[in-house]
């Protein structure tokens, strides 16, 4: 009972943090078919952000909730102005630019922190079920996922900025419409993708460590998450999530970490094979 | 008319350039100039084959290093547990390449689109290096082989003459032997791209509906394609891996999928001279930035990525071809084609 | 062959796309031998049509027979292989290479090494491209392209062509010579051409379909079409506007 408990924890856990690390890359795929490869760099950035200034005295929740958000916010915004702008309608060029980018990023953060691992210390302590004992930092990421989705949501369902977002989503001439160009949207998007990948960095940083090569174990599994959840942001997100999240624990769960990570990669090919449009080509089609 | 066109003065260059090379370098190039030069060869091999099934097939494939590494460990295993060569190295080449095939049935006829098959093919590459990489426990064996995780499989037997064992290649023989490899890639892609296949293949890149409503099966073309590019990758993971002695994971990591696909961006996509001068030059270049400390190779090699997507989109090869041609043209040594049968087109209307 | 031996016949035909009936219930039919016009307002479902003979879409429901042969569920190229072949409305081709290499991959499906040389050679002439047979088809007019598709589907000396739009984008000449070719053509093919130009119409056939709103609205002798009040007040009345 107790191992039960635990494990739906970890299940719940797993599935959050995908949720988490993949949000920003969906809003940029979603929004303006761009497949952002430097995306597991901007989840280092955001790492970084919260390493540095908790290093020099800033207190860990500031670090983690502005600074990591902003600051790679604002990295995204620059990018998006000098080198995506220029390549829009071409997929394969801005996958190939922002793989560049990836390589460029962790060249440059190597030169400056060195290729060390880092840790931060993982806030709270831990909790027991019966004789067993996990971090309660588990509880803090999926309750900081859940509000991000709610807030995403919220902002795509009832705000102004929501309007002209689903408006480019669908059709980028639609925007004009609106009043707003399409430039100024698409900056406005990659930069918030960009901060919301800053931010599940920034909260991950204590679990994962630090470190300039970090990028490179999440971007296949948020790639994955993004392409497997299909058109919809939000509820592709979530349930590519949910999918994948599960099928990996589970299988952790009965053998070991390695075959959980092989499994969600075979699980991730049938799933393509099967619904070539992702989860929300074929469910879910009303969803954000 | 001029006495040879373009197309065969190449290729005529190109048989010349090659047997120069091979024949000149070893005499004049010291040892580990050579050694390093193999390596490049292998490393070249890999190159033409992203190029041919992108470049040409018009399939992003990130998986080429699937195949490569693939190639690498089934001759790394077959040939420590049976001591010859010449069984593990047509194996090494067969069984990726039906693996290739089975991945391209699974991709082409599920009809996923360029996104997904990147995808799809990304994925692979990493399940082989998830894999892997866990295989340093002592049951993971094969015959007399460990697969050792990411320590890797070292002492691999070399290349031997077909049936005694006692004449194997010597590293300056790989030299050879991986040279005339890539020779054999690249004049057998040449070939192929001028046959039925190969035009068939690039009027596929060019429009796939086209070639469907003409009556051609263009998951078919495309599943064998794949299957070709599969069959080069692994001969280049097979010289690697003769080359070094030594296979391990990170030849399935993802900058080494990503190296090929500068080598390819760099020198020109839609040529099979330019992957391959790719593969040469920023090998060299990874080489010289790897012996200094201050400036880190992944910083300049993504730069080049992005400054080559953003301003020689073509990639270097066939952009400086075009302004040789727009030179010979402009100072008349070459009378231009295109000028000419435009001119027609027009006293043709106007007639 | 008698009459009620059709080349072409569809039973029930209908494509949907999510909730719009793109192509509603078509019975349609043609005999050997024949060239039949298919008119209607845009968005009538008439290149929708085409695409479901040549299962570029497929169909919803309802079956397609092809000389007694049902080929709803065959492929693209398979269809093609049975001697359907089709000029979309936009034109299709292979933009990057020559206008020579892209005859001459229509002609290589179905000839042997020697014998495609020859028919490209022929093609090129017969549709009149010689002077642009270098160019890159990219870069040809509109117009150009469109000869070049039809070349390609002449290669293979289809048993039906189904041409969309044969005529959008040409100057008056081009117009002639593209009915000047199109006749040539019904002498040893069934055709079904799309078109809007009455005037080219009366020029090439004898008998005209009118889709309206996926369905078919007539069939009948053009002079009759174009006397039919109805098909006035949907179709012609409307390009007088």
């Amino acid at each position: 009972m107790d191992l039960a408990a635990i494990t739906i924890i970890q299940v719940i856990n797993l599935i959050a943090s995908l949720a988490l690390l993949s949000i920003g890359l969906a809003v940029i795929f979603g929004m303006m078919r761009v497949i952002n490869l430097a995306h597991g760099e901007f989840l280092m950035l955001g790492a970084y952000a919260v390493l540095v200034p908790t290093q020099a005295g800033v207190p860990l929740w500031i670090s983690m909730f502005i600074i990591a958000p902003l600051f790679v916010g604002i990295v995204g915004v620059i990018i998006e102005r000098l080198i995506i702008r220029h390549l829009y309608g071409r997929m394969m060029d801005t996958l190939l630019a922002t793989w560049g980018l990836s390589l460029l990023i962790v060249g440059a953060m190597t030169m400056i922190f060195g290729n060390t691992m880092e840790g931060i210390s993982t806030p709270f302590g831990s909790f027991t079920i019966g004789s067993l004992a996990d971090s309660q930092y588990k509880f803090f990421t999926i309750g900081i996922t859940a509000v991000v989705l709610l807030v995403a949501y919220i902002v795509l369902k009832f705000t102004r900025f929501g309007l002209i977002a689903r408006a480019t989503m669908q059709n980028s001439d639609q925007a004009s419409v609106l009043g707003v160009s399409p430039p100024a949207v698409y900056t406005l998007t990659f930069g918030i993708g960009a901060a919301l990948a800053g931010l599940a960095g920034a909260i991950l940083a204590p679990i994962s460590g630090v470190l300039p090569t970090m990028g490179a174990a999440y971007i296949a599994k948020a790639f994955i998450t993004v392409i497997g959840g299909g058109e919809a942001i939000l509820t592709g997100t979530a349930a590519a999530s949910v999918f994948f999240g599960a099928i990996n624990q589970t299988t952790t769960f009965f053998t070991s970490s390695v075959v959980g990570e092989v499994a969600l990669l075979v699980a991730a090919i049938i799933l393509l094979r099967l619904l070539p449009q992702g989860i929300t080509g074929r469910f879910f089609r009303r969803g954000l | 008319m001029r006495g040879l066109s373009l197309n065969t003065a190449g290729l005529l260059a190109a048989a010349i350039i090659s047997v120069l090379a091979l024949v000149v370098i070893p005499q004049v190039a010291p040892f580990y100039i050579l050694l390093q030069i193999t390596l490049y060869f292998s490393f070249a091999i890999l190159a033409l084959s992203l190029a041919f099934i992108w470049g040409f097939g018009g399939v992003f494939s990130f998986g080429q290093a699937a195949f490569f590494g693939l190639g690498g460990y089934t001759y790394a295993i077959l040939s420590i547990n049976m001591g010859s060569s010449t069984v593990p190295l047509i194996v090494a080449i067969v069984l990726p390449t039906v693996f290739a095939l089975l991945l391209g049935y699974l991709m082409f006829y599920g009809r996923l689109s360029s996104v997904y098959l990147a995808v799809i093919t990304l994925v692979v590459t990493l399940i082989f290096h998830k894999f892997l990489g866990h295989t340093a426990g002592f049951e993971y064996r094969i015959g007399n082989a460990h697969l050792g995780g990411y320590n890797g499989i070292p002492a691999i037997p070399p290349i031997n003459v077909p049936g005694d064992v006692t004449k194997f290649a010597f590293p300056e023989d790989m030299f050879y032997i991986a040279g005339v490899a890539l020779v054999i890639v690249y004049f057998g892609l040449r070939w192929l791209l001028s046959s039925h296949f190969g035009r068939t293949l690039i009027g596929i890149r060019e429009n796939e509906e086209r070639a469907e409503l003409l009556g051609y099966d263009v998951r078919l073309y495309k599943m064998i394609a794949f299957g070709i590019a599969g069959a080069i990758a692994a001969l280049g993971g097979v010289m690697f891996t003769n080359w070094n002695s030594f296979i391990d994971p990170h030849v399935f990591d993802l900058g080494m999928s990503a190296q090929i696909i500068i080598w390819v961006v760099v020198g020109g996509l839609s040529t099979l001279i330019g992957p391959i001068i790719g593969a040469f030059a920023l090998g060299i270049l990874a080489l010289e930035l790897g012996t200094q400390q201050t400036i880190d190779v992944n910083l300049i090699l993504g730069a080049i990525l992005i400054i080559v997507v953003l301003f020689v989109p073509e990639g270097f090869v066939p952009t400086i071809k075009r302004m040789c041609i727009w030179l010979a043209e402009s100072r008349g040594w070459l009378r231009s084609r295109l000028d000419s049968s435009d001119l027609e087109e027009k006293q043709g209307r106007d007639g | 062959m008698a009459d009620t031996n059709f080349l072409l016949e569809t039973r029930g035909l209908t494509k949907r796309f999510g909730g719009v009936i793109a192509v509603n219930d078509v019975n349609f039919n043609l005999i050997p031998g024949e060239l039949r016009c298919l008119i209607g307002p845009n968005g009538a479902g008439k290149s929708t049509f085409f695409k479901c003979l040549t299962h570029q879409h497929k169909p919803s429901s309802g079956k397609i027979f092809f000389k007694d042969r049902d080929i709803t569920r065959l492929h693209t190229h398979q269809i093609a292989h049975l001697g359907i072949g089709i000029k979309t409305q936009v034109p299709s081709v292979f933009d990057g290479i020559p206008v020579r290499e892209n005859i001459w991959l229509a002609a290589r499906r179905y000839h042997g090494r020697g014998s495609a040389n020859k028919v490209t050679a022929d093609v090129i002439d017969r549709v009149g491209l010689g002077n642009i047979r270098d160019s890159m088809v990219g870069r040809l007019a509109h117009g150009e392209r469109q000869w070049v598709e039809i070349g390609m589907v002449l290669t293979s000396d289809p048993t039906l062509l189904l041409l969309d739009e044969p005529t959008a984008g040409m100057t008056h000449e081009e117009t002639e010579k593209t009915a000047r070719l199109i006749k040539e053509i019904s002498e040893s093919a069934s055709l079904i051409v799309v078109e809007h130009d009455m005037q080219f119409i009366k020029a090439i056939a004898n008998k005209v379909t009118v889709f309206h709103q996926g369905s078919i609205l007539v069939e009948d002798k053009v002079e009759a079409v174009m006397a039919n009040p109805l098909v006035r007040d949907i179709y012609l009345g409307k390009e007088k506007d």
